[in-house]
Formats: C-alpha cells, structure tokens, sequence
C-alpha cells in the first residue's frame, strides 16, 4: 500500500449538553441535574491510501457521519487529530482552517437540503472557488460549465435554479460542487440513500467513473451494504463509536470476523426469493449515552462470555490487511486467570 | 373463496390548475388471507396513493374516480364518512413510515392504544389495556407492562414502529397496508420487524400490502409482487415470477441496477432519465422514453399480456424462458 494521505489517529468526539437553569434548580433537590455526556466516536484510528475508497458502515449511532465530519473538519476532535498530508485538518487552538478545509469536500445525503434555493446552480458552484482562489476569476464561468459536463449535465444549466433539478441531477450538481474545489478527499455521507434505485445506479457510475478519472480518494459513508462493496476498496464496520472491524472489502464480505459484522449481513434482504427467513440480531441498539460495559455489543452477541462484560476488546490483527476488536479473536471469551 | 381485499379499477386524480393528473391509474389486483402483497415503485409511482386511496384517506383536490375497494367481499367505496370511519383501524388499518405521525407524543402508548380500542368496541379501560398489552405482546416488545405507561419519546425507532403496528393490529383487521413501514429503521431492527410481520400474516391471517420502494425487502416478505410505474401496476406475479423471471423491461431494469448482483467496481446497468412528472406523461406507455426495447407501437396504451397469472402492461414483454 502507497503511504497514507489521510491518517485518522486516536480520535475521539464528545458531545455534552450542559442542563438547562430548570433542571440545575431540580438537581439540587432531587439529585441529577448533570451534563450529559454522548460518546460520539471512540478512539477511532484509521488512513486512508492516495486514490483509496474506504467504507464506513454502521447503524444509527455508530459514529458513522461523525467520523465524516470530524474528517472534513467540520467538528474538532476531541481527543486524536485528523492529519491530510501531515497537517491537520481541524483548527488546533485557534489556528486558521480556512485553507485547510478546502482540499476535503463532503457530499451530503439530501441534495434538496444541501443546495441553496435561491441561487443559480452556476453561482453554487463557483463560490467556494471564487472565494478561496482556487481559480483565475475570468476561468470560473468556462470551469463550471466543463464541470457539469462532467458530472453528466448540460452546461446551459449553469443558470437554473435547484428546483428546476430532480434529486439524482441535484445529487450529480452537489458532486461538481465538490469537486469545483479541487479537492485531495471526498467524504459522502450516505450520497445516494435518498435516491431511487435507478437514480442510484446512474449516481454510482458516476462515481466510478470520476474515481477513474481523477483519481479521486474517498470516505464512502453508508448503511448500505450492497452499495458499499460496489465501490469500495476497504470497509471499516463502526458499532457505538468504535471501530469493530477493517479488512478489504472482498475479504470482508467472504468471511465477516466480527459477531456483528456477520449478523449486520445476515439481517440484510437480498434480492431473490430463495431465502425465507430474516435472521435476526436480538435487542436494540444501545445509546451511546450510557453504552454497555466492556465490548458494547456484548448484549447482543451469541457469542458473548465474562470477559466482554468487563473488558473492552482491541483491535486485533485477523490476516492480510484486517483487524477485528473482539476478544474471540484475541484470547477468548472466559476471563483470563 | 374471497379474496380479503379486492381491488378493482382504482383510479385516482389529483386536480391542479386547469388540469388533473391521474397518481392511481385503473389499478387491480387482490390479496387473499394470510397473504402479503408486495407493492413496489420509486418516488411518484402512486404506491402510497394507492394505499392512501384504499384507507379512503384522499383529500380535495384529490379524488378517487373509479374504481372498487372490496374488503371481505363488501365495497368501501360509496360509504358515508362516517361508515368509513367505523371500518378504519378495525376492518383496515395502517401504518405509516414515520411512527411518530401514527403516535401523539403527549399521551401514554398505553393511553392511546385502549382509546383506540374504545373507539370501535365497548368496553372498560382496564380490558382495553389488555388488549393494547396483548397487541404489544404479539409484536415482540419486551415487557409491555412497562410500555404501556411510557411516552413514545421514551421509546427507540424500532420500538416506536412496533406500537404503531400493534396499534394496527388491535381489532385484527382483514386487511393491514404498510407504507414504508421500515424505510426509516436500522437493518438489524427492519430484519426483527420483517420475520414478525410475515408470522403475523401467517397466525393472523390478516391479507398485508407492504409498500416500499426496496425490491429486496418484498423479495423475501412478500408472496406476491406488484410494480408500479407512473400510477399504473406495470407488472404483477408471484415474487418468484417477477423476480426471478421479470417480463417488463421496467422491473428487469430496477433488479439489474442493483449492486448486490454484479461484480464490485463493475459498471452497473443503469435506466437513462428519470421518473417521468405524472402532469407530462409521453403518450402510450409511460416507460416509453427511458426504455431500450421501445418502438413505434408503444406509442399506443400497452396491453395487458398475461402467462402463469403473471400479467404485464407492455408491447414488448420479455419472453419466459
């Protein structure tokens, strides 16, 4: 593998919500009343390779679009630091990001949410760079054009606005606004999960297609499956803000390590009649509020035993290229003497 | 025997300035008990509407045109108001995405859940909390007691989704219509809430029209399969017909473009353009544009061509192998 561009180290993300004035009075008197405390993203290591595209899957609350956005510098890490080359992408203590922020560009889900309806696709597109230098003022209208064409639009459509777009045009328009600034890594967090499934396919081509082109390096946020062993080249599985398992995607997908890497596959339908019964992952996602003790998927997992009620399972080497943080693959599930 | 619910013709329109548009264009098809029918399309089929136009829930400017709504054999269209309201929830019920339009947020489930027995039976609101209890048993919610005095904010996605079909299930209906019921769920909770659905049609009998937009999903729930396109059921078999063996080139197109049956990194086969606005539909078969075996012939309403029970609206359908 080339070195790393992008290196995700140790991070962690936080969310606290301080109690409002009634609740602090209520606290006194009847208990309570403190700050509570979501564990976003736990100690989350990862790098991702020059023209890499790398998967992030996961449920609700898994950390998934954290991730992503603590990557594109949107949230400053709690713990950790996301470095791009070696400098950091998020402002440490006040430092300028503006510069930094440019080269990673994110794709949101909802492209009727992402995109300013008020405003001309062209003059969306040309902001960014307009406004950071990216390009000479007297190239921006030519550039903008030639980057619709790419994404498969018209040029002419420069003048439209967003509603005169359908979600899947709107979806390539966030793309082109993406790649306007030249950016060194995408993030798409789940791009194409409120398009229909024949919008997708179109949407997906495109990615490939640009990926080939460009060279483009990617974190593919999805809960999708499918989607993300179609494009993917690696695939980190997130539970609870953590890292559960990272391999190559075809490794993956042949043999899950993880307990609930291979029961996330087994709940998924598929497309064929053949099979007739769901299995199934008992009990509900924990909140990250308050996550179990020792490995957070231990209620739910067949396999649990003492040890992953009280310790948190490291990541682990599992073969060529993977890890998995579950103590079956480290030791076993009984406590050690 | 009766199929539970009977549906013939059902056309709806919407009318806009000037002109209306037909969301539900003379759609038919029939469940019987225990059975689950699979209605599939993408955004703007009319697959809600057609639920929607069932439930007899269409407002002006909508309008259900034609069309009949037999349920256990008898009509629901022509009811008065207040005749259709006595059938919803306890003859036809239905659950929606979003569990929170289903559920008032400042009642306790168990509160809401006996008034919606007490609604259509007579009876105390202590029996009326046995039932509500007994519903929620049957969905698979652990300790019921316990929810029954929670509020719906106390309670996760899953959990929320689990009251609302408990709720449909109250007064075992004939017929249940799911839109999208688990659209909005993790996968390992939409697998919990998939294998409880097809037991309840199994134990119930109740006849279920899951609506969705996800091929795999009705691919393993469902017996029998409807396509919708531009307001009309283009294709409709069993799921094995029309999965297996599509014979519109609209649904071979929809299973070809899934990811999960090609090779990563491949090219998918993808359908050009998009879903057509039901105020500019072209002229023949809707899917004419955006088809690969269209011809001059298609410019002509397609007719329906039937193999097996296995109809489709097409001029050019695939052939069976």
């Amino acid at each position: 593998m080339t070195e790393p561009i992008l290196k995700i180290e140790n991070v962690s993300k936080r969310f606290t919500r301080m109690p409002g004035l009634a609740e602090r009075l209520v606290g006194k008197v009847v208990g309570g009343g403190k700050p509570v405390t979501v564990h976003a993203l736990s100690d989350v290591t990862l790098d991702v390779a020059q023209g890499e595209v790398l998967g992030i899957v996961g449920e609700s609350g898994c950390g998934k679009s954290s991730l992503g956005r603590v990557v594109a510098g949107i949230y400053a890490p709690s713990d950790g630091r996301v470095t791009l080359n070696g400098k950091p992408v998020a402002r440490e203590h006040g430092g300028n990001i503006d510069k930094l922020t440019t080269q990673v560009q994110m794709i949101h889900q909802d492209p009727f949410a992402s995109l300013n309806p008020r405003m001309k696709v062209g003059e969306t597109l040309a902001e960014g760079p307009r406004y950071h230098n990216i390009i000479p003022a007297r190239d921006v209208a030519a550039r903008m054009r030639s980057l619709l064409e790419q994404v498969g639009l018209e040029g002419a459509y420069a003048d439209r606005l967003p509603h005169q777009f359908s979600g899947g045009q709107r979806q390539r328009v966030a793309i082109a606004r993406a790649l306007a600034m030249e950016p060194e890594v995408l993030v798409l967090d789940e791009a194409v999960a409120s398009l229909d499934v024949s919008i997708q396919a179109q949407v997906l081509n495109l990615f490939m297609d640009l990926r080939r082109d460009l060279g483009l390096t990617a974190l593919f946020i999805s809960h999708d499956l499918s989607v993300v062993r179609h494009v993917c080249d690696r695939v980190a599985i997130m539970y609870l803000g953590r890292l559960v398992e990272l391999a190559p995607a075809e490794a993956l997908y042949a043999d899950p390590k993880h307990p609930y890497t291979a029961a996330l596959f087994a709940s998924v339908p598929t497309v064929g009649t053949g099979k007739r019964r769901f299995e199934t992952i008992k009990g509900e996602i924990p909140s990250p509020i308050n996550p179990p003790s020792g490995c957070a998927f231990h209620p739910r997992c067949p396999h649990a035993g003492p040890r992953c009620r009280v310790e948190a399972p490291r990541l682990t080497e599992a073969g060529q290229g993977r890890t998995v943080a579950c103590h079956l693959n480290d030791g076993g599930v009984e406590v050690a003497a | 025997m009766t199929a539970a619910l009977d549906v013939q013709g059902l056309t709806t329109r919407f009318a806009t300035r000037g002109d209306a548009v037909t969301a539900v264009n003379d759609v038919s098809f029939s469940v019987e008990k225990g059975r689950i029918l699979g209605l599939v399309g993408e955004s703007g089929s009319g697959k809600s509407v057609t639920g929607f136009s069932i439930m007899g829930l269409i407002d002006a400017p909508g309008e259900v045109s034609a069309g009949r709504v037999l349920v256990d054999g008898a009509d629901l269209r022509g009811l008065s108001d207040e005749d259709m309201r006595k059938m919803r929830g306890s003859k036809v019920a239905m659950v929606f995405q979003d569990p929170m339009m289903t559920l008032n947020p400042v009642l306790r489930v168990g509160d809401q859940m006996a008034m919606a027995v007490r609604v259509h039976r007579k009876m105390s609101k202590n029996a009326a909390l046995e039932e509500a209890r007994r519903a929620l048993d049957t969905v698979g919610i652990p300790s019921p007691e316990e929810r029954l005095r929670a509020y719906p904010h106390q309670l996760s996605g899953g959990m929320r989704q689990r009251v609302a079909i408990a709720m449909a299930l109250l007064h075992s209906p004939s017929v249940i219509i799911a839109d999208e019921a688990t659209t909005a769920l993790d996968v390992s909770i939409q697998g919990q809430i998939l294998a409880e659905v097809r037991e309840l049609a199994d134990e119930t009998g109740a006849a279920i029209v899951w609506i969705t937009h996800d091929l795999a999903v009705v691919s393993s729930l469902a017996d029998d399969i409807c396509v919708m396109y531009a307001g009309r059921i283009v294709e409709r078999g069993t799921a094995q017909q029309v999965i297996e063996h599509p014979r519109h080139p609209y649904t071979k197109g929809l299973l070809e473009s899934i990811p999960a049956l090609h090779a990563p990194g491949t090219p998918l086969p993808q359908i050009p353009g998009s879903t057509p606005q039901l105020s500019r539909l072209p002229q023949g078969c809707p899917f004419r544009p955006r088809c690969p075996r269209a011809s001059d012939i298609c410019t002509t309403v397609p007719p329906a061509d039937t193999v097996d029970g296995q109809t489709v609206l097409c001029h050019h359908p695939l052939e069976r192998p």
